[in-house]
């Protein structure tokens, strides 16, 4: 591991100006992500702002919204009141995610923050074009079973390992940011980019920005809603597919509106607009939940090892509407 | 850097890339914690952190001056066993044993995570007050804790002798 220096951060302003002393400094959350990056010389930091002293409240406001500090760790967001029973799909999504200890360990920032799991982001013997931009990626022709069926490029297939960051993306979620040129926000579906020729570049931040807090705005029928991860065990591994979903029913049985977003499946949390759209105004029943789906996955493509997960997320997403709908076959 | 580990106060000097997990084996010679995968995914290093448990093979020492740090000596302090670790050993729950330290530490900190009223990724009703640890819930709260033995059903025995009728308090 690369020597470092490190020092904490009261506030987000202390934070931003110790930053700014060396180009390579990184903000420190609970380390689960960046410390093994940096044991692995993925990471080169010669600076580490520990982060985790700033804000970790978890507001609740009068209109329903949530005001979450980005130190606040996997735990206490996934255990909050509020979050429990008002957007299961997020408190679900989290508690999909890595173990008990590691949940202890993350916060919020960096769980949005964390870097893909690809086996060949990690190995230093293989090329990538994440870790080397121009070294290639073999991953698109090597053993790519976790990789990206949407959005992903000839440079690179990797998948955005984040359960929570799924929810956050169907929630509409809201990013607060703060940076050397002042604050400002940005929606999370807008914050990770798709992988293009650049896949190195995997947000829209820019140098010294830090996530200070997440806003969910409210959504009252995020009541009804759900997060299901497909995955090679029961428990404690990461996402061959995932979807949160909640569904707004008229009386009479039709889909007023619906929310929809994918996981293990792009270089980002998949907003799966095209689902939504195909979902409005349409009786929920399995017809519609399938043809649902079937759009969502129209352009998927699969990669050798993985196109098992075409068929896998069309099914999934359909049967997750489906139990939200209470419909059973 | 001053850390309290198991009730007693330590000043030492260390590389800032020390693991919490190195620094509790190399410098204070707390050997009871293990370094299985070193990389988060088996949870051999679990040790307690303001009675909350981590993996201290991903956190940096530096983070964790001035927190209470229990390690499985600390499960332990007079040498007498902890009542978990009685019930390992009636229930078979180790065969090398490598992995246990992070078992037991983990366990005491999941049942209080339960008695809290946390939920977990199998409880039915998020909203509930109460949750009991039943079967399904005790396996999905330790699969942080790999056994590559396979003691898996003597660990939950024992877990569920010594824990299994524990719920959320009210």
């Amino acid at each position: 591991m690369r020597m470092f220096d490190y020092v904490r951060a009261d506030d987000a302003s202390a934070a931003l100006r110790l930053a700014s002393q060396s180009p390579a400094a990184k903000y420190l959350g609970g380390g689960t992500n960046l410390v093994d990056l940096m044991r692995e010389r993925v990471e080169r930091p010669d600076m580490l702002v520990d982060v985790t002293g700033l804000d970790r409240s978890i507001e609740v406001r009068d209109d329903g919204s949530l005001r979450i500090g980005a130190a606040a760790t996997n735990t206490a967001l996934a255990e909050h009141r509020a979050v429990r029973e008002g957007f299961p799909l997020l408190a679900r999504a989290i508690l999909d995610g890595a173990s008990g200890q590691i949940r202890n360990m993350a916060t919020v920032g960096g769980n949005i923050l964390q870097r893909t799991r690809c086996l060949y982001f990690y190995d230093d013997a293989a090329r990538c074009n994440k870790r080397t931009p121009g070294s290639g990626c073999d991953a698109i022709n090597g053993f790519n079973r976790m990789h990206a069926i949407l959005g992903a490029s000839a440079h690179c297939v990797a998948t955005h390992p984040s359960d929570m960051c799924v929810a956050l993306a169907a929630l509409d979620a809201i990013i607060h940011l703060q940076g050397p040129a002042g604050t400002r926000s940005v929606k999370l579906v807008d914050l990770h980019r798709l992988p293009d020729d650049r896949p190195d570049i995997e947000t829209v931040l820019q140098a010294g920005e830090l996530i200070v807090a997440v806003e969910v705005p409210a959504l009252p029928w995020a009541r009804r809603s759900a997060y299901r991860k497909v995955r090679d065990r029961a428990s404690y591994a990461f996402a061959l597919f995932s979807v949160a979903a909640a569904l707004d029913l008229t009386k009479d049985g039709a889909v007023r509106s619906a929310r929809v977003a994918l996981g293990g499946v792009a270089h980002k949390p998949w907003r799966a607009t095209r689902a939504e759209a195909a979902l409005r105004g349409k009786p929920a029943n399995e017809e519609s939940f399938h043809a649902a789906a079937e759009a969502e996955l129209r352009d998927a493509v699969g990669l050798g090892h993985n196109g098992f997960k075409i068929d896998l997320a069309q099914r999934t997403l359909a049967s997750v509407l489906a139990d939200l709908a209470e419909i059973r076959p | 850097m001053r850390f309290n580990v198991n009730g007693c106060d330590h000043d030492l000097e260390a590389d800032l890339r020390t693991s919490l997990l190195d620094l509790l084996r190399e410098h204070l010679q707390l050997t009871g914690t293990k370094k299985g995968c070193d990389q988060g995914a088996c949870g051999a290093c679990t040790v307690l952190v303001d009675g909350m448990r981590i993996n201290a093979c991903l956190a940096l020492a530096v983070q964790y001056q001035g927190r209470a740090i229990t390690t499985i000596e600390g499960l332990a302090p007079d040498g007498e066993l902890h009542p978990l670790q009685r019930a390992f050993i009636e229930h078979d729950g180790f065969q090398c044993g490598y992995c246990t330290p992070g078992q037991l530490c983990s366990a005491v900190a999941m049942v209080h995570e339960v008695e809290r009223g946390l939920p977990s990724a199998v409880t039915a009703d998020l909203a509930a007050q109460h949750v009991n640890l039943d079967h399904d819930e005790l396996r999905e709260r330790m699969s942080g804790n790999l056994c590559r033995c396979g003691a898996y059903n003597g660990i939950a025995a024992a877990i569920t002798e010594l824990f299994g009728m524990k719920r959320t308090q009210a």
